[in-house]
């Protein structure tokens, strides 16, 4: 569904999908595409800013990340938190064989 | 009992009217027998409850209750709670029985206070309504053909309804503020970093923070009290002393400088709504403030930024939810790849699926100065604009939401209708400045809700201007009809 003002085609929608690792059906691909689109006419508002000169901002309060002492502070909870993991074998999570 | 405020019915248990174990049971019970109408609870967790209410009992016989202690209230399903369910909203973490946690549940769990559940949201926090939910849409107590909000719309329900004293929630655009004002109850978004982020299912990092909600500002104000502090384990939280926030809530407002943005009055606004919130100015007016009309020249770019800095967090924050660890994994996976693609296919929904793709084109390669870095140059101009209304003037008001509570589906198939909604709230959050908002009338017999933005870290003057308006108001006081027996 081509508009005149079409911001994303269809096939930057599928390298997006595959980039962010989410399969699209067909009719989804089609809406998704569209509705991309909506968002993407809202967001280029911001190009007509002048914002030379404008330090990007990162932190509301400007802080800077915060360093801890190097030392061991979480314990090993393995057991606990595998228990909640689709599926584990001796202690490690399984997946889908990844080489033949 | 239910229409006792959350500050009431502490008092009532320090003067042992009731038991924590009665006050929990009777809401419990209300919870049982109409929460069926709002779907406000995606989990109730009864038998821990009266557990809970039950050691807050024997602490306070012992002599070592807090004034909080046994007080029922509501978590947000956003907030990891060790051994109960944490769904985010999402049928990615339908499944996910957190291990830990969260240092606001730690906090209120040190407190005393009785947990009843937790509450429906839009999925990972992301919408106005809460039709993204996994668990169904709420329902608005005043109207329930109609949305209370969102995204924590399921804690501004069950506040509204009678079903809970207070509730946590999380505002990352609006989603404390525009929820509370569509429901008809008291709600703060803090200053970015006054609360722990530590276990609270992250949806964008730099905007996000979990504040209370209430029906009243005094209310308001013991539950930021209970939830605020430094916490080691996020670092972006801020270490500086939390006052008592209940100290200042009887202030004399005279002298009280209110901006007005002349652009929160602008098209767009609900006429009815505009007027309810004049009215509201004008008691401002006649308990000693003065109004000075501002500007915040970059409002009207602050939904754009907010549409790209959100998304893009959020395509990162949620890239950790892959089917391997924990949450939803699909049926049969081919190899590796399928299993991340189909989980999170099937695990997210439309809008989160929608929100990642957006931050995934604004963060790939050859956009990210076009996008990321623009936005987060305009994010600094809409702050420049806060500070330099500071300067003239103590807090800033206005409404909080365009509209009253709008019709389930109303918003139709364009996502930036709905995102529109917020577009008096996102602003503060791009600026991480404290924002909250409080009852001022009704339109059609669906309330309205007055904004007052703070400066940073101006909580209590925010709590007083509120509490004051509270003390000379109804609004706050009335309950749907339905349950307001």
């Amino acid at each position: 569904m081509a508009t005149e003002h079409q911001r994303i085609e269809r096939q930057q929608v599928e390298q997006l999908a595959r980039l962010a690792r989410i399969a699209l059906d067909e009719s989804t691909l089609v809406r998704t595409t569209n509705s991309l689109g909506d968002v993407l006419a809202l967001i280029d508002q911001l190009q007509a800013v002048d914002t030379t000169g404008i330090e990007p901002m990162a932190h509301p309060l400007d802080a800077v990340q915060r360093l801890r002492a190097d030392v061991v502070s979480e314990p090993d909870q393995r057991e606990v938190l595998q228990a909640i993991a689709p599926a584990v074998q001796d202690g490690l999570f399984l997946v889908p064989k990844v080489i033949e | 009992m239910h229409n006792l405020t959350l500050a009431q019915t502490a008092q009532a248990l320090a003067d042992k009217q009731f038991s924590s174990r009665e006050v929990t049971q009777h809401y419990l019970d209300r919870i049982v027998r109409f929460d069926k109408n709002y779907n406000s609870f995606i989990t109730v967790t009864a038998d821990l409850a009266l557990a809970e209410a039950d050691a807050a009992d024997a602490r306070r016989a012992s002599g070592k209750a807090d004034f909080l202690t046994g007080v029922p209230f509501a978590h947000k399903d956003i907030f990891c709670t060790k051994g109960v369910r944490t769904s985010c909203g999402s049928r990615m973490l339908d499944n996910f029985i957190s291990p830990y946690d969260a240092t606001v549940v730690e906090k209120y769990r040190a407190a005393g206070m009785v947990m009843l559940g937790k509450t429906n949201m839009d999925e990972f926090a992301m919408g106005s309504s809460n039709e993204t939910s996994f668990y169904g849409a709420v329902k608005n107590p005043w109207d329930t053909t109609c949305v209370p909000g969102g995204s924590s719309g399921g804690s501004a329900s069950c506040v509204a309804a009678r079903l809970a004293p207070g509730a946590t929630a999380t505002d990352t655009g609006g989603s404390i503020r525009q929820p509370a004002a569509l429901c008809g109850i008291t709600g703060l978004k803090p200053t970015y970093g006054r609360v722990s982020r530590w276990g609270m299912i992250a949806f964008a990092s730099s905007l996000d923070q979990a504040g209370p909600m209430a029906r009243t500002a005094e209310d308001v104000a013991l539950m930021l009290g209970a939830m605020a502090g430094f916490d080691p384990k996020d670092s972006t939280c801020l270490d500086r002393s939390v006052p008592d926030y209940t100290a200042d809530l009887n202030n004399d407002l005279r002298g009280l400088k209110i901006g007005v943005p002349r652009e929160y009055f602008g098209e767009g606004l609900n006429a009815n709504t505009a007027e309810q919130v004049q009215n509201a100015l004008r008691e401002y007016e006649k308990l000693g403030a003065t109004l000075v009309e501002i500007s915040l020249p970059h409002s009207s770019l602050a939904v754009p930024a907010y549409y790209v800095i959100a998304p893009a967090e959020c395509s990162a924050n949620l890239s950790r939810f892959d089917g391997v660890r924990y949450g939803y994994r699909c049926d049969k996976p081919q190899d590796l790849n399928d299993l991340y693609c189909r989980s999170r296919a099937e695990g997210f929904g439309e809008e989160v699926k929608r929100r990642i793709l957006v931050g995934a084109y604004a963060l790939s390669a050859g956009f990210y100065d076009a996008y990321y870095r623009k936005a987060q140059q305009v994010r600094r101009l809409i702050q420049q604009d806060f500070i330099e209304a500071f300067k003239q003037v103590d807090v800033i008001m206005g409404p909080t939401s365009p509209s009253p509570a709008f019709a389930f589906g109303s918003k139709g198939s364009d996502p930036v209708a709905m995102y529109l909604e917020d577009i008096y709230t996102i602003a503060t959050n791009l600026a991480g400045l404290p924002g909250m908002s409080l009852p001022c009338g009704f339109v059609d017999n669906k309330p309205v809700g007055l904004q007052i933005i703070g400066n940073y870290f101006d909580e209590a003057r925010m709590l007083n201007v509120a509490h004051r308006y509270q003390r000379v108001s109804d609004w706050h006081t009335q309950a749907p009809t339905e349950i307001s027996l």
